[in-house]
């Protein structure tokens, strides 16, 4: 009898214990999916943020590597082709009706051939892509310095933010869709990349024309770019966060 | 009954400050939900590399998921080129769903429970901030009021005798009297070991992969052998924490639970007398 009770007790004791653990990690599910826990989570990103821009001078460079450090093989990650009709057709004519527009708060709303693009004063820089879940790649990129381009457009005094608009929509109803502000966009190492690795950029890696903005997580890094639009704030556009992933709970400043 | 009465009485002593008692319990709540929330952030992406980047050919550490010859599915943990069948717990376990799925560490152990990388990350960085506001806080008062030279520093004479100490503690046999009131010298050293050893360098290897980080402070990927090793590191200063944390629970275990969670709380702790030799 007595050796029953031990054992049920015991049994009692392994059960409590596993419910009770269960408890806390239910209950720490249930505050990660409460709003007003969320929110206070949350509030750690402008901190974070600032703290950032705080130590980062706003000239102040990604690492930039050698020839010889370029990854074996570059993962492409999110959307790895569009399946827009109208983009499919461009890819087969390799891109030569592609245009790239560029308006709201602009002095000269614009919009500029893939030739265009070549044509205007470019960067070549071999840096690190850092993905948000974790691996890195090291490619060479060439493309448009965005500097030239947003002095050439004219930006207006109202203007805080570009969001660029893409082709792609990773398995959703809504375009894949960024955005920056103008401290990184005047960023010497944030290019509109047309090549990578010395070739045109391929339709795995966001063909024709993809963002590089060094300093931060690669979901920055908008691919199959078709429009940049100039905006004061971005409350209006989409979830109203500022991006695709930004929307589905990721920091719109991605620098760690 | 009678006995009762010529038993010394346990002396009772004060041994945690309130600073050290309140810091004390925010690290451990900081501690256990960055390891849990880091683990969430780990499953994104289960290898671990040396280098800059992430080449296949240079992971040290994979927990991965494939198929059998028979078509089921097993969890393999690959370190430095062996691999282990750990179906159920590392590379293919039961997810909060019911269903088993392909994921690093287990549902138990992660946080959020279900993969959610985003809800990770909001955890981990809210909580490394309290950590980095609380150590803030618990190296300021520990430097000014002595609490690092008085109670954490070993003596040479500590030192010296080291070995004793080792032998005495893996007979089990703890200090008693006036050597109670004291940290022991291998208490001192593994403290001493995490707060300024582990808990730095789990900081600043978090900080070396951030690409913003490493724009304002290169120096960071030299220091740590380029962003996959900072993440590599940073893994092993948490696995070198949760062995810290499994030991420091068994020690306050079998050194008297009661009367060590107490002193953690309310700060004061009983001295056991020194027993009369014979």
């Amino acid at each position: 009898m007595s050796g029953d009770a031990k054992i049920s007790r015991r049994g009692f004791l392994i059960r409590g214990a596993a419910a009770g653990g269960a408890a806390v990690l239910g209950g720490c599910d249930q505050l990660s999916q409460s709003p007003a826990f969320r929110d206070l989570l949350y509030k750690a990103e402008s901190l974070t943020k600032n703290v950032q821009r705080l130590v980062l001078s706003e000239r102040s460079l990604a690492r930039e590597y050698s020839e010889a450090d370029l990854s074996k093989h570059f993962k492409a990650n999110g959307s790895t082709g569009v399946a827009d009709p109208a983009y499919q057709a461009m890819a087969k004519t390799g891109f030569g009706d592609y245009r790239l527009t560029i308006d709201g708060l602009v002095e000269r709303p614009t919009s500029l051939s893939l030739e265009e693009l070549r044509r205007l004063p470019a960067r070549t820089q071999i840096t690190r892509h850092d993905c948000v879940e974790g691996w890195s790649a090291i490619g060479k990129w060439t493309g448009a310095q965005m500097t030239p381009l947003l002095q050439s457009v004219g930006l207006k005094p109202e203007a805080r933010y570009l969001v660029f608009h893409c082709a792609d929509k990773l398995g959703t109803t809504s375009n894949y869709y960024e955005s920056i502000d103008l401290i990184d966009a005047f960023h010497p190492q944030t290019i509109l990349a047309y090549d990578m690795n010395g070739a045109p950029l391929s339709v795995p890696h966001g063909a024709p024309l993809r963002l590089r903005v060094e300093r931060q997580l690669g979901y920055k890094h908008a691919k199959y770019v078709q429009r940049i639009e100039v905006v004061s704030n971005f409350m209006m556009i989409q979830g109203g966060r500022g991006g695709f992933w930004e929307d589905r709970g990721y920091e719109w400043y991605a620098g760690i | 009954m009678v006995a009762s009465a010529t038993v010394p009485q346990p002396e009772i002593v004060y041994r945690h400050s309130l600073a050290v008692r309140l810091t004390h319990w925010v690290n451990a709540l900081c501690l256990l939900v960055l390891l849990m929330s880091g683990l969430q952030i780990f499953n994104a992406h289960p290898t671990l590399y040396f280098g800059s980047i992430s080449e296949p050919d240079r992971a040290v550490l994979s927990l991965d998921a494939v198929e059998r010859s028979d078509g089921s599915y097993a969890g393999v943990t690959t370190v430095g080129g062996l691999s282990f069948d750990t179906t159920g717990v590392l590379g293919l376990s039961q997810g909060p769903s019911g269903r088993i799925e392909a994921r690093g560490f287990p549902q138990w152990i992660t946080l959020p429970s279900y993969r959610d990388l985003a809800t990770g990350r909001r955890w981990h960085f809210f909580f490394a901030w309290l950590l980095v506001f609380n150590g803030l806080a618990y190296l300021a008062y520990s430097f000014l009021s002595g609490h690092v030279r008085r109670d954490l520093s070993p003596s040479r004479d500590e030192i010296r005798h080291i070995g004793h100490s080792i032998s005495e503690h893996a007979r089990l046999r703890f200090p008693k009297g006036d050597e109670a009131k004291r940290y022991n010298v291998l208490q001192k050293l593994a403290y001493l070991a995490v707060i300024f050893g582990l808990l730095p360098l789990v900081f600043l290897t978090g900080l070396t992969m951030s690409p913003a980080m490493d724009a304002a402070f290169p120096f960071l990927l030299d220091v740590f052998g380029g962003r996959q090793s900072a993440r590599t590191i940073h893994f092993l200063c948490a696995f070198a924490l949760t062995l810290f944390f499994l030991v420091h629970i068994v020690m306050v275990i079998l050194s008297g639970a009661f009367n060590n969670i107490r002193s953690m709380i309310t700060g004061r702790y009983a001295i056991e007398p020194e027993e009369p030799r014979p």
